[in-house]
């Protein structure tokens, strides 16, 4: 349809392009500020308020950050982490999600009910906290993957895709002899890569943006994410007293900062194209569905 | 002839309840068959019943006086205790109304901004434009609050970051703001609306594009321009959405975020910042109160339920429409 545009609808369409992209625009200054700071000298970052580009060149705060074994030593456990969380997310959610996805098997509905009842009610942050004590995983990185290891909502996406998948798949399998397992494996997963990727995808990027676990289950410092990390560098100082920052705490320069904060942040835009991509329609259907 | 009516009764009840040997051999039969399902399936039920259902079976200690060495089970009973002690604690009213107000800062603040950036999203016809601003105001969905924290660390940093320099010499003043309790709450609502806003659109997008496009044509040629447009066709198009994500943001009102209030809390801030999630944490992990700081949290729970059924009531009552 095409709508007559009138002299003030023309004027507004105007403001309203004009005020969006500015909208996009200051979104997005924060990053381009502290990527540009992180290139930058000492003496620039205080000198200037705000800039977009560095005068003088300097690779020195990334220089400096990877040569210090707390940071090297932060960002190799928070992908190690990230890649083997993701894994093991992963394979309990679809390994669940299978079976579930068989209408005639028994058990299934109260499973699922116990599962969306899951989804409303928790626990709680201190009930959870003693159960992974009791368990000794304290100071365990596993502490950082097994709590959360399958969410609810993802396990039911991946569930309601099998169950949509053509039952003749399976059936002709099973005439050649396939095991259930092997159906699993040769048949359903390759099919459903695209649908793997993305809750993989944001697998990862809760693990590698989690803070709340390793504050709560990490104390050694020498086990700290990058998350935990980035905080103790950016905060002032302790200020709250909670233990959580080292006392032989020195405030580094701001150039650091804005070098650590580049480094946390690269993943997520690497990869967000791919995030955005999938997104939109895994949370409409949670919308419809959920 | 009663004979054959006892016959089919009898039949009749075989059929409906079947003799128990028989229905747990079905069952073995079921379980033989599908033995692989069942082993695919385990491990996730395990942790269902570990990682989930153990810490609400752990919650019991709201009610106890939790000894770390005696355990969730050994620990004594103690009734309400608990929860009289919160409420009569002082820190009680402090902690309900810097959540309430946050959480209605944000309610009344961010949720209308949501609908606001939709709908002039929806305006935009040039799709060029309004597929690069939906890209840009999604990204800062996706990045940690430790991010988040950090950048308004250097943004508003103590005399040299660029927004300190800025917000002071709009308000002629020299404070900083990252420790005045006077700019805690805006600072929350800032970044609330910056990471989220973007993403919260998408929903309100969806639901926009559903409207018929007829009413449109209907309204132009009965001479309503566009704001008018907006107000008698859109708005009422997507009412039930709005109320939808209404209801689940009242449900959500109490649950502050902990990863973004505690990393914005410092010592000079905590009488306006504290809120329940972070008093558990501070309470509960740093002081080891664990069963006062599982009352406080259940409480907390408890009361997002009401707000939710509560919300949901009252939009059926007053509107048609409800979510459940």
């Amino acid at each position: 349809m095409k709508i007559h545009n009138t002299r003030g609808g023309r004027v507004f369409d105007a403001a309203n392009y004009v005020f969006l992209s500015l909208i996009g625009i200051i979104t997005l200054l924060p990053f381009i500020y502290v990527i540009a700071g992180s290139f930058a000298n000492e003496a620039e970052i205080t000198r200037r308020a705000f800039f977009v580009w560095p005068e003088q060149f300097t690779l020195g705060a990334y220089e400096y950050i990877f040569s210090t074994p707390a940071f090297t030593r932060a960002l190799i456990t928070t992908v190690l982490v990230t890649l083997v969380g993701t894994l093991v997310q992963l394979v309990l959610t679809v390994t669940m999600a299978y079976p579930l996805a068989k209408k005639n098997l028994r058990g299934r509905k109260l499973i699922m009910s116990l599962v969306v009842f899951a989804m409303v009610f928790s626990g709680g942050m201190i009930p959870t906290f003693l159960l992974v004590k009791d368990l000794g995983l304290l100071n365990s990185y596993w502490a950082l993957i097994l709590p959360a290891a399958i969410n609810p909502f993802s396990l039911i996406i991946i569930k309601n895709f099998f169950q949509e998948l053509p039952a003749e798949l399976e059936e002709s399998a099973k005439m050649d002899g396939a095991t259930e397992i092997g159906i699993l494996w040769r048949i359903l997963l390759p099919l459903s890569k695209p649908v793997l990727a993305t809750f993989a995808l944001f697998y990862a990027v809760g693990i590698w943006n989690d803070f709340m676990s390793p504050l709560l289950y990490l104390s050694d410092n020498n086990m700290w994410t990058l998350q935990m990390y980035l905080r103790q560098v950016t905060a002032a100082s302790d200020l709250l007293g909670t233990g959580n920052v080292d006392p032989t705490y020195i405030p580094p320069e701001q150039g650091i900062k804005f070098a650590v904060i580049v480094v946390a942040t690269l993943p997520i835009l690497i990869f967000y194209p791919f995030l955005q991509k999938h997104f939109a329609k895994g949370m409409l259907i949670g919308s419809v569905k959920g | 002839m009663t004979a054959p009516v006892v016959e089919a009764k009898a039949s009749e009840r075989a059929a409906t309840t079947p003799p128990a040997p028989a229905r747990r051999r079905g069952f073995a039969v079921h379980f033989a068959h599908y033995k692989w399902l069942y082993l695919l399936l385990l491990p996730g039920v395990l942790y269902f019943a570990i990682f989930r259902y153990g810490p609400m079976y752990g919650v019991s200690i709201a009610f106890k006086d939790y000894v770390p060495f005696l355990g969730v089970n050994g620990s004594p009973w103690v009734g309400v205790t608990n929860f009289t002690d919160f409420f009569a604690n002082p820190d009680f009213p402090r902690l309900l109304g810097n959540t309430l107000i946050l959480a209605f800062l944000n309610l009344g603040i961010a949720f209308p901004l949501t609908i606001i950036l939709a709908l002039l999203l929806n305006e935009v016809r040039l799709s060029v434009l309004k597929r690069t601003v939906q890209t840009l105001v999604y990204i800062p969905h996706f990045l940690s609050w430790t991010i988040v924290a950090s950048l308004s660390f250097l943004l508003f940093a103590l005399d040299i970051g660029p927004l300190f320099q800025f917000v002071n010499s709009l308000f002629g003043t020299n404070v900083d703001i990252l420790s005045d309790p006077n700019w805690f709450r805006p600072l929350i609502v800032l970044q609330e609306i910056w990471k989220n806003t973007g993403l919260g659109t998408i929903i309100f997008l969806a639901a926009l594009a559903t409207v018929d496009q007829d009413q449109y044509e209907a309204a132009i040629i009965d001479g309503a321009g566009r704001f008018r447009r907006v107000w008698h066709i859109t708005l009422p198009g997507i009412r039930s959405t709005i109320i939808v994500m209404l209801i689940l943001a009242i449900g959500q009102m109490l649950n502050t975020g902990f990863e973004q209030i505690y990393l914005m809390t410092n010592a000079l801030n905590r009488s306006v910042a504290d809120v329940f999630d972070t008093y558990v944490y501070f309470v509960g992990i740093t002081q080891g109160a664990y069963s006062y700081s599982t009352a406080v949290g259940l409480f907390k729970s408890l009361v997002g339920i009401v707000l939710i059924f509560g919300t949901n009531w009252l939009s059926k009552r007053f509107n048609q429409s409800g979510l459940f």
